[in-house]
């Protein structure tokens, strides 16, 4: 069995509800982990960092869902439903984390960096941006949508990698690497929406297929 | 034998507040009963009216938590690497307008020096905080010492260049070496320090052993670590972090929270060590010194020369 078959052959055996119980798992330790003093000297920072790369990390998971299936037959696309909410989760626990933690809840301040910061600015606008996703991520709303206007909002979720990729490149001192992996890997995911699969793969599809909408499995 | 057993604590076991006096008098007690021999690496010193009464973050803290980019830009990064890093034999070069020029060795710089403990606040421009027991003397004792010339206006430093033993350096992380430098009357300041130590031993690796200066009413990135040249000379020496961004980070970076780092706010600060519900705490002009260095920059616009 070729490498597509096989990964289709287990993602058949594994039920999309995994996705949220491994997904719960990480925020409860990291709570748990940081209250109990097992997260080093800074606590505050480790969980929102953390948070915050997860976050990026699970967006980037879910923009590859299509294009795996795309371009190298591999269909993961009952995942990605549980991938995007749990993305959105963290995105959100990821603000709170600043919110509570790291701003102690100084609400003028916290809205004059959401304000002024452009680093934080960005990450708040995609966060916006998830909301609508987020709430239409259920098998009512794609029926009241309709496919088409429901892909054409899903959309939203490419400008939203990017910000928080951005987000990511324009908090750091100095110049690391790892920033700018993500802006660039984010980059050639949405670059590759606009390729079609007969350019990378010698397939037979006919052209590039719009990808289909989330369905529930 | 204090080391040791401080040792075989883990470093969850020691809680700031609660252990840090036990360490302290169990450092004093060993040093009194004759325990510590040079083993322990303590020091004697003598105490210092410059020091706040706030409680010292613990030895933990100070030592995991680093910005000590020579080593990597992960603040554990320092403490997982800074073991590699040779500080002994250690000289430092004392050079331009200076009646005695000449290579230092640290034992001469140290020779007949009365080392005091200052614990001051420690304010990162990264908007955090901490309160650490230096062990040092002041930079202007030394700089007395090898005679200023009267044509020098400023003191640039230099920390030592070792890409094979200190891995930061390998990467174009920041240009190498890092450079820092004070004008005059703060290098001259009583409260401006060359640190060979905290909590009582020999300075830590991670922390910029064997030698470094510490100006606590400026941002942490001024308070340069394992220095290895001094220069004394008449215009503005280069910095690191204004040479990489100078918009973001000023020759004078006095800690003021009146004058916003362009992508953060300054006006508030998170104590390390104060767990997940600490909160923010409002930062202090001058980190809280501005009665014993305000007067330094009087006439001077802090918004531009920030
Ligand atoms: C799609 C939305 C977002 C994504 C993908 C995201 C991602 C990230 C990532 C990857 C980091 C760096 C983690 C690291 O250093 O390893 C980070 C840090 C951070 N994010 Fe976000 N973020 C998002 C939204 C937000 C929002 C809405 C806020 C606040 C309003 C925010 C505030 C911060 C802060 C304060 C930091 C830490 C800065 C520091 O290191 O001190 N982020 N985020």
């Amino acid at each position: 069995m070729s490498l597509a078959g096989a990964v289709n052959h287990v993602a058949r055996r594994v039920p999309a509800w995994t996705i949220y119980v491994a997904g719960t798992t990480p925020p409860v330790w990291l709570l748990w982990a940081g209250a109990s003093g097992g997260l080093g000297a800074d606590p505050v920072k480790a969980i929102e960092r953390t948070l915050g790369l997860w976050a990026l990390k699970l967006i980037v998971a879910g923009l590859c869902i299509t294009p795996l299936r795309r371009f190298a037959g591999v269909n993961l696309v009952k995942y990605r439903r549980a991938v995007g909410l749990l993305a959105f989760s963290y995105v959100v626990l990821h603000f709170l984390a600043w919110l509570v933690l790291d701003m102690g809840m100084l609400w003028a301040q916290a809205l004059g960096d959401i304000v002024k910061r452009p680093y934080v600015t960005v990450g708040m606008v995609a966060l916006v941006l998830l909301i609508p996703l987020a709430a239409t991520s259920n098998d009512w709303s794609l029926r009241a949508l309709g496919t088409a206007r429901w892909r054409w909002l899903h959309r939203l979720v490419y400008p939203a990698a990017l910000l928080g990729a951005i987000h990511f490149v324009w908090l750091v001192k100095a110049w690391p690497l790892e920033p700018f992996v993500y802006l660039g890997i984010v980059i050639v995911l949405l670059a590759l929406r606009a390729v079609s699969p007969g350019v990378l793969r010698a397939g037979n599809e006919k052209g590039a297929n719009p990808p289909p909408p989330l369905a529930s499995s | 034998m204090a080391r040791r057993i401080m040792r075989d604590l883990k470093w969850c076991d020691v809680t700031p507040k609660a252990d840090f006096l036990t360490r302290r008098q169990l450092l004093a007690g060993a040093a009194a009963l004759g325990l510590a021999g040079p083993a322990t690496a303590k020091l004697s010193y003598v105490q210092s009216k410059f020091s706040t009464d706030e409680k010292p973050n613990a030895f933990e803290d100070i030592t995991t938590y680093n910005n000590f980019y020579e080593f990597g830009t992960d603040k554990g990064d320092p403490a997982a690497h800074a073991s590699a890093l040779t500080i002994d034999p250690w000289s430092v070069k004392i050079d331009g307008m200076v009646e005695k020029p000449g290579d230092y060795d640290l034992a001469d710089i140290l020779a007949g020096v009365t080392l005091e403990e200052r614990i001051y606040r420690f304010r990162c421009v990264e908007a955090w905080s901490m309160v650490v027991p230096w062990i040092g003397f002041p930079l202007g004792d030394l700089l007395a010492r090898v005679g200023v010339q009267p044509s020098a206006k400023y003191v640039a430093f230099e920390t030592i260049v070792r890409p094979e033993e200190m891995p930061g350096q390998r990467r174009g992380i920041l240009e190498w070496p890092y450079r820092e430098g004070l004008r005059m009357d703060e290098a001259m300041h009583p409260l401006t320090i060359l640190a060979t130590g905290l909590y009582g031993e020999a300075m830590p690796k991670q922390n910029g052993a064997p030698i470094r200066l510490v100006v606590p009413w400026k941002y942490g990135f001024k308070s340069i670590k394992s220095v290895v040249r001094i220069t004394l000379t008449d215009s503005q020496p280069k910095t690191t972090w204004n040479m990489l961004q100078p918009r973001e980070y000023g020759f004078y970076s006095n800690v003021n929270p009146e004058v916003d780092h362009p992508r953060w706010s300054q006006a508030t600060e998170r104590r390390i060590g104060e767990g997940l519900f600490g909160g923010r705490h409002p930062t202090l002009k001058f980190n809280g010194y501005g009665d014993l260095v305000a007067s330094l920059y009087a006439g001077q616009d802090l918004a531009k020369d920030y």
